[in-house]
């Protein structure tokens, strides 16, 4: 028995054997033992791969520990996979490393196909030549024992040897599969308690090595979700009534979990012809009052480009949500990025100053929600919140929120409107102007996309577009002054300041935290919003000798053969710090498609501030990565 | 009506609404436009019925006829290009209480705006879409539209258009659970505002092409059909536009058309060289969209949070 205070698990097999039901039900467990978890889907790009195809890996990686986890890990220390071809598609994504403890259906080795014998094989060979640990499992065999079909049941078997190796106790598995195939009447209930039972002894009598994560329960009440339903549960939470969506990867879900519970919870998701259409209703609800939301990801941002600067120019609220996901194009729909920052800045035509903000954490995905919508209708105009695949998809817990009034949007206004107010009177100094709602008598007034004046008429000279232009953007300068500088997490000074936005915030934390625990003069600051950026960053960074930024989407190295200075292209936080801080602001980033895993990052860190290579994991993950 | 509510107000001190109230900014359109008979139309048509100002929203695309929500006193959204209609399904799908009115061309609904066209139809949903056709793009200094006729030439098409004119009411007929289609023409104001009265009366999205000419790009395309009412079929029928004595002397071709009838309503639609004016279809019980997203717009706040709450708890650990 060995005593870790964090292990990473996966397992995977083809899409249709249940891999995602038995890891999500081994967070699940996790999380109510009072871990921290942190799990991500394995999903293969395809709706029904081939059986053993390197790509059609379908699975869960799983991350527990003792304090809570916040982001997925580096290489995994337990595999369990149904066959040994799925593996490829996690090796090249850099998911093991020397040391991995892999469970491996060894039906293969005898299968009466000689090409798949040789294939099981070889693999064996070559993960033995990568430094893996495998451990030959007769899964089917086993499961027959129990079942008839082991394809529908092997995942509950599998179920039952990892929780045999962390030590769980199964009358709590028990309950969860009771509710998991509830609806599927007591015979299947019956049959896979059989199947985990059997999975369960079977690691009890057959493996010679377990471990122990210790508990550390926290106080009050956790949720566990993922990002889209956090950011669906948030939309909820703040009232907003109205999703108008158009189905897009990976940010449909969001929809999904929307649709069933609007029916509780009063409100309605429309499923648009298009991405322009559905942000065009989303606006036509808000014009009316009722503030929406429309959910989308990168694609889909660049159709509703036109109609975020027509809610710009004629100032309506709105919430528009991107699940970023890998660029340009339709690039890599179900992989993660962060590529969309400068878009959404800045594609529209003109200057289109809008309120752009990033959560860190699947928590803020809630949260976040509940303040873009107050923002949208304090500052009138569109806030959109950037997510990306990793919060998506990602699993974690966090503190149950408790709903408040205060959250959900006021009723419509439909009082009497003071008729000399005009309907954009804006405010010199801070932009703001109450916004006339349709049905409100005396506030009659022409919403446009032109140029107008405060009374909302056209305008073509030049004195009224500039200073309507100056006042949709002082109302950024507004919240700007609202806001309160973010929190470095490290000391206050030092040797290096990693700045990051979204996703990443939580690895990064992590591989500072270790390179810090080796004596590195670091720190690292997550910022949430992107425009207006956050107050005091140029103060923070004059506080470090160097400042880089580490994200998730394209750029060049400063030493890339073949890179003229002159013309190398940074990172998108980078390139926005750099210009509105005038800091010589360095980056790193990579578009590998998936979560930056936190030994990556640390290796980055060490070479920066010549700290030597830890030996462990982190150098291979690298390779795995490809540079 | 206005005449009769004078008459009938018990409460003396409620308001009558006047043309004036209804009057937004001066017209700019060009002397001869069509847009002006329309918004004539309309404007009579909401005092008529006495919707107060503010309870109905006028929306637009982009485009000369797109002008309109200018020239209404009442709320009003002058938008995208080819987008008026997502905007005003979204402002249909919170807002149940308010009148709305699209307002589009032929440019903005049947090139820019076709997939919005095609699905707004679909979707049913209470509102009364106005697509005024002139045959042209104006605002952009004459360019071939979608319902350009063959041959006519135009600053794209300096040789004449190469392909004849897409039928919007033959699309709009073809469409599913369409559910009110008429045409009219600008060059007869008791037509046009007898068939935007129907549009409105009806339950459902009514969709009212109006034919006009642009007095600059093509004032001539409809020269023959007004000196010759023959080429014109004036649709009659009980359940039809109301088709006054006036009206009536004008067009020798009555049609008798039940507009319950989908397949005549397409014939009528297809025939070339003439043109069917009133209702051609109307179908009462086509589903509607706007009354699905109604539900559960009037749940109290309290059982909101409550509700919300509920599904926060679904996510327990």
């Amino acid at each position: 028995m060995t005593t870790v205070d964090q292990h990473v698990v996966e397992i995977v097999c083809d899409s249709g054997e249940g891999a995602q039901t038995a890891g999500q039900m081994f967070g699940t467990i996790s999380a109510r033992m009072g871990y921290g978890v942190w799990t991500v889907e394995i999903i293969p790009a395809e709706i029904e791969p081939p059986n053993r195809s390197r790509a059609g890996a379908s699975g869960n990686r799983i991350r527990i520990g003792t304090q809570p986890i916040i982001n997925m890990g580096d290489s995994a220390d337990i595999v369990l996979a149904f066959n040994e071809q799925v593996l490829y598609s996690r090796i090249d994504v850099g998911a093991f490393g020397r040391g991995t403890r892999i469970f491996l259906e060894n039906k293969w080795a005898t299968d009466p196909d000689e090409g798949i014998r040789k294939d099981y094989a070889d693999a064996l060979a070559d993960f033995e030549k990568r430094g893996y640990v495998v451990y030959e499992v007769p899964m089917e065999v086993e499961c027959l024992k129990v079942v008839a079909d082991a394809r529908r049941g092997k995942n509950i078997w599998n179920l039952g040897l990892l929780c045999a190796l962390y030590q769980y106790d199964p009358a709590l598995v028990g309950a969860e599969l009771e509710k998991k195939f509830q609806r599927k009447g007591t015979k299947v209930i019956e049959a896979n308690k059989d199947l985990f039972k059997a999975g369960y002894e079977w690691c009890q009598e057959n493996v010679d090595f377990g471990f122990q994560v210790p508990v550390q329960p926290s106080e009050g009440q956790s949720v566990v979700m993922n990002g889209n339903t956090a950011a669906a549960l948030g939309i909820m939470a703040a009232g907003m009534d109205l999703c108008s969506m158009y189905p897009i990867t990976p940010a449909t879900s969001v929809s999904h979990y929307l649709a069933a519970a609007f029916q509780r919870t009063g409100g309605v998701v429309h499923q648009a012809e298009d991405e322009i259409a559905a942000i065009g209703f989303a606006i036509g609800a808000s014009y009316a009052g009722k503030t929406a939301v429309t959910v989308t990801s990168g694609p889909g941002l660049a159709l509703k480009t036109e109609f975020i600067g027509l809610a710009v120019m004629s100032e309506i609220p709105l919430v528009i949500v991107v699940v970023q996901r890998g660029g340009p194009s339709t690039g890599l729909p179900t992989r993660v990025e962060q590529g969309d920052l400068l878009a959404s800045l800045y594609a529209a035509p003109g200057d289109a100053p809008k309120i752009v903000m990033a959560p860190t954490t699947i928590a803020e995905c809630f949260h976040f929600m509940i303040t873009a919508r107050k923002l949208a209708e304090a500052y009138r105009g569109p806030v959109i919140v950037l997510t990306d695949a990793n919060l998506a998809t990602g699993q974690t817990l966090f503190e149950r929120p408790v709903v408040e009034e205060s959250w959900f949007a006021p009723p419509v206004d439909q009082s009497d409107w003071q008729p000399d107010v005009k309907p954009y009177a804006w405010d010199d100094d801070t932009g703001l102007s109450p916004r006339p709602i349709p049905g409100q008598r005396d506030g009659s007034y022409v919403l446009t996309g032109l140029a107008h004046d405060e009374n909302s008429r056209i305008a073509y000279d030049s004195d009224i577009n500039q200073r309507s232009m100056n006042r949709r953007s002082r109302k950024l300068h507004t919240l700007h002054k609202s806001l309160k500088p973010p929190v470095v997490h490290g000391d206050d000074s030092g040797d290096l300041l990693v700045v990051s936005w979204g996703s990443t915030g939580g690895a990064i934390e992590e591989a500072v935290d270790r390179v810090r625990a080796d004596g590195g003069k670091l720190s690292c600051v997550s910022l949430r919003f992107l425009s207006p950026l956050e107050p005091g960053l140029k103060e923070i960074f004059d506080r470090f000798k160097k400042v880089m930024t580490i994200e998730i989407n394209y750029s060049e190295p400063a030493d890339e053969p073949g890179i003229p200075e002159a013309n190398r292209r940074y990172s998108q936080l980078a390139w926005l710090l750099r210009a509105t801080t005038l800091v010589d602001i360095d980056c790193w980033s990579r578009v590998s498609g998936i979560p930056l895993p936190p030994g990556v990052i640390e290796a980055e860190l060490r070479r920066r501030i010549n700290l030597k290579p830890r030996s462990g994991a982190d150098v291979r993950i690298e390779a795995g990565l490809g540079s | 009506m206005y005449g009769l509510k004078l008459d009938w107000d018990p409460e003396p001190e409620t308001k009558c609404f006047v043309l004036q109230d209804y009057q937004g900014l001066e017209p700019r359109w060009c002397p001869g436009c069509g847009d002006l008979a329309v918004l004539a139309a309309l404007q009579r048509l909401v005092r008529d019925e006495q919707i107060p100002p503010e309870k109905i929203a006028v929306i637009s695309g982009i485009g000369c006829s797109s002008r309109f929500p200018h020239y209404m006193k009442t709320y009003g959204f002058h938008g995208l290009h080819g987008r008026p209609l997502p905007i005003a399904s979204g402002v249909r799908s919170r807002r149940p209480d308010l009148d709305v009115f699209v307002i589009t061309g032929d440019g903005d609904c049947c090139a820019i705006g076709t997939s919005h066209w095609i699905h707004a139809i679909r979707y049913n949903m209470n509102m009364t879409v106005l697509m005024l056709d002139n045959n042209i793009y104006g605002l952009t200094k004459m360019q071939s539209s979608p319902t350009t006729r063959l041959g006519k030439k135009s600053n794209t098409h300096p040789r004449g258009t190469i392909l004849g004119p897409l039928d919007p009411i033959s699309v709009t007929l073809s469409i599913t659970n369409a559910s009110f289609v008429a045409q009219t023409v600008d060059w007869n104001p008791p037509h046009v505002l007898a068939t935007i009265r129907a549009a409105h009366e009806h339950q459902g999205l009514s969709f009212v092409r109006i034919m006009q000419r642009c007095p600059h790009y093509t004032p001539e395309i409809w020269t023959e059909y007004q000196q010759d009412p023959s080429c014109i079929f004036l649709l009659d029928h009980p359940d039809g536009i109301p088709v006054d004595a006036g009206v009536a002397r004008l067009f020798e071709n009555k049609v008798d058309h039940d507009p319950s009838d989908l397949p005549a309503a397409r014939d009528l639609a297809a025939l070339d060289e003439v043109i069917p004016i009133g209702l051609l279809y109307r179908n009462p019980d086509a589903q509607r969209y706007d009354l699905a997203m109604h539900e559960g717009l009037d749940m109290p706040l309290d059982d909101r949070i409550t509700a919300a709450q509920a599904e926060v708890d679904r996510f327990l650990i």
